[in-house]
């Protein structure tokens, strides 16, 4: 190791950097863009809250969508399956506060249910995880529409605290996804799953080599991606008040969370990446809508951008790559 | 090596799995839908099949390129949106531009394409963002294009190659110009993947880019012709779906994803080194043939996305499985 000789804190890493520097330039362009078309008034913490409190969703599956690409694969059902759980939570509680229980019960059955027949197509049948989700999602989509067609169901009202519930002047969900990505850095950064997630994702035969396990930690972070997606079904259902079967592929919240995850510097090969780049990469998303909100740009030109900006962000990573791109 | 010491026994062996199971698939939903429905075997049953199956079967053999040089091109669809939509917006109900037109559109095919394989090649982004980051943008400008609310008419000159079917032949009695530009496009796109260097130089990229390299292959120059491909039988599958479907900015939607189905029923593989045009354009027909099908049963759409689901996944399994038994 040169770490004695060339400390790690003098040294530094872009690609560990490179997510705060996205950030930096969201947040400059959003200031100057406020200050410079005049309303300032938006420049409050208080507004600060109020752009990530509009991502909390994406921010949930995105920390799953982690999980699974830092494994080197990828979940595409994770759209159908929040619009199965949103469906499937408010069918239970039919506004009924005594059925929240087994409402959520329900919903995280289903992701557990889900996550393991990905995990098991993927890890142990060895299908393309592209194939693989794309296909489950197709199914999960063609189930729930085959059986809903409109917004079914109610939540009581004591559960759309978990979407509109507030401590102090912060929304409890928006302390929720923190926790929860807390917890995330917890497990990637202190536990033997964690560690486990990363040497399989670098290097699937050197793991297996080395005494990995590694279908079951590819099944896990499978369980890891779905939970998280059925969670973020449980809070738009909140939010809406109501399940419907499109309101996952509405926020297209598959490819969405899979641009975030790879924006906040986490490598679509896997082995390399995190949990707070994948924040960072949320609250540059929510901030280029904020920015262009601000500067009035007309809907049509705000998708175009999108995507531009979306290529220009990854490419800001790979550009100083030396391998091949898939 | 081992080969050379049991030629004869070796080859009887390995010549019997190289018949692509696609094909019998094929022919056992064709067979189905027959049963179904005596009047398929009638010229118009089938040739009307086969019309509307035309685009996709295109666009999934300019998929396969992509797909085999170890990639993924998720702009298609937004390129059938984009021509579908920009052709109505250019040709402002004027026959005579037709042509001009097609040229802008397929002008338009080698843009895209060529920005796809450069982003790909050059920013090293990885080709799932990449071309994902294309599809949000076209869809974009299509709409920006036509103002949110596509007006106009395509020309019936323009609709000629979806629409128009040549009557009164002898034998076969109908014939779709659909069928005919599928003929033509899918034996051009089979010479130039399977009797070129090209083509070669496709799949050696796909099967291993080092040694490719190594081997003196352009890797760079041989993606974006890939890429650019693509974009072209995006661009020919928008002006034949132009022809039997109206103007609106939700045409494409979903059409990357049957392509990719296509490719993987017609036994591609995904990442890289292996697929095969003819395969891909029986593996797109047997999708439609499914989707007949179920048509002729009577099942909704959501049963569709089902069957396509457990379809993908089925096919897939298989073939891995096959591999592991055959060790290719």
């Amino acid at each position: 190791m040169s770490d004695i000789a060339n400390p790690p804190r003098f040294t530094f890493r872009f690609e560990r950097w490179a997510p705060a520097l996205l950030l930096g330039f969201a947040l400059l362009a959003y200031v100057g863009i406020a200050v410079g078309t005049g309303q300032t008034q938006y420049l409050t913490f208080d507004n600060l809250i109020s752009i990530l409190g509009r991502s909390i969703a994406l921010g949930i599956t995105a920390v799953g969508q982690t999980f699974a690409i830092l494994v080197s694969s990828i979940d595409l059902s994770v759209a159908s399956l929040i619009s199965a759980t949103a469906v499937l939570a408010s069918v239970v509680m039919n506004g009924n506060p005594a059925m929240i229980a087994p409402a959520v019960g329900a919903v995280l059955a289903l992701g557990l249910v889900v996550g393991l027949i990905n995990g098991v197509l993927i890890a142990r049948l060895e299908i393309n995880p592209l194939i693989a989700t794309l296909g489950m999602s197709l199914i999960i989509q063609g189930c729930l529409s085959a059986f809903v067609s409109n917004f079914v169901g109610q939540v009581p009202v004591e559960f759309q605290v978990f979407a509109y519930g507030t401590m102090g002047s912060v929304p409890f969900s928006l302390v929720f996804l923190l926790a929860l990505a807390a917890a995330a850095w917890f497990v990637l950064r202190f536990m033997r799953f964690g560690s486990d997630i990363y040497s399989v994702g670098g290097n699937k035969d050197a793991a297996r080599v080395a005494g990995i396990k590694t279908s079951r930690v590819i099944i896990g972070a499978h369980v890891v991606c779905s939970l998280c997606a059925s969670i973020a079904g449980l809070y738009l259902a909140s939010r809406l008040r109501s399940g419907a079967p499109w309101i996952g592929s509405d926020g297209v919240y598959d490819l969405e969370s899979i641009a975030v995850v790879v924006i906040g510097g986490t490598v679509l090969a896997g082995g390399r990446g995190g949990i707070w780049g994948t924040m960072a990469g949320v609250m540059i998303f929510s901030l280029i809508d904020s920015i262009f909100n601000l500067a009035g740009v007309d809907a049509f030109a705000k998708q175009v951008l999108r995507g531009i900006i979306i290529v220009a962000a990854v490419a800001f990573y790979t550009v100083r790559s030396k391998r091949l791109a898939a | 090596m081992t080969d050379n010491t049991l030629p004869q026994a070796d080859r009887q062996k390995r010549q019997l799995p190289q018949v692509n199971p696609v094909y019998f698939v094929l022919a056992a939903l064709i067979v189905a839908i027959i049963l179904q429905n005596p009047a398929f075997v009638e010229p118009t049953g089938y040739m009307n099949f086969l019309k509307r199956a035309a685009p996709l079967a295109i666009l999934a053999a300019g998929q396969v390129y992509v797909i085999v040089s170890g990639g993924f091109d998720l702009s298609v669809g937004s390129v059938i949106t984009l021509v579908v939509v920009g052709s109505s917006m250019l040709l402002n109900n004027d026959p005579n531009a037709t042509w001009w037109v097609i040229a802008v559109m397929f002008g338009i095919g080698i843009g895209v394409g060529l920005i796809n394989g450069l982003v790909v090649c050059y920013l090293k982004v990885p080709s799932l963002i990449a071309t994902l980051g294309m599809m949000i943008t076209l869809n974009g400008v299509a709409f920006m294009w036509s103002g949110g609310a596509p007006r106009g008419y395509l020309a019936d000159s323009f609709r000629f190659f979806g629409r128009y079917n040549f009557t009164d032949l002898p034998v076969i009695r109908i014939l779709p110009v659909a069928v005919i530009v599928l003929l033509v496009l899918g034996y051009a796109l089979y010479w130039l993947m399977h009797r070129t260097n090209l083509g070669r130089m496709i799949h050696a990229i796909g099967d291993n880019p080092r040694a490719a390299n190594l081997a003196g292959v352009p890797i760079n120059r041989v993606r974006i012709i890939a890429f650019i491909v693509s974009s072209l039988s995006a661009v020919a599958a928008g002006i034949m779906l132009g022809g039997f479907a109206g103007v609106s900015t939700d045409v494409g939607i979903g059409y990357e994803l049957q392509a990719i189905t296509a490719a993987v029923l017609g036994g591609a593989l995904l990442l890289g080194g292996r697929g095969s045009v003819p395969a891909t354009i029986a593996g797109a027909l047997t999708l439609s043939a499914i989707f007949t099908l179920l048509n002729f049963l009577g099942l909704p759409q959501p049963v569709r996305q089902i069957v396509q689901g457990l379809i993908l996944i089925a096919a897939v399994a298989i073939a891995v499985q096959r591999r592991k038994h055959t060790g290719r």
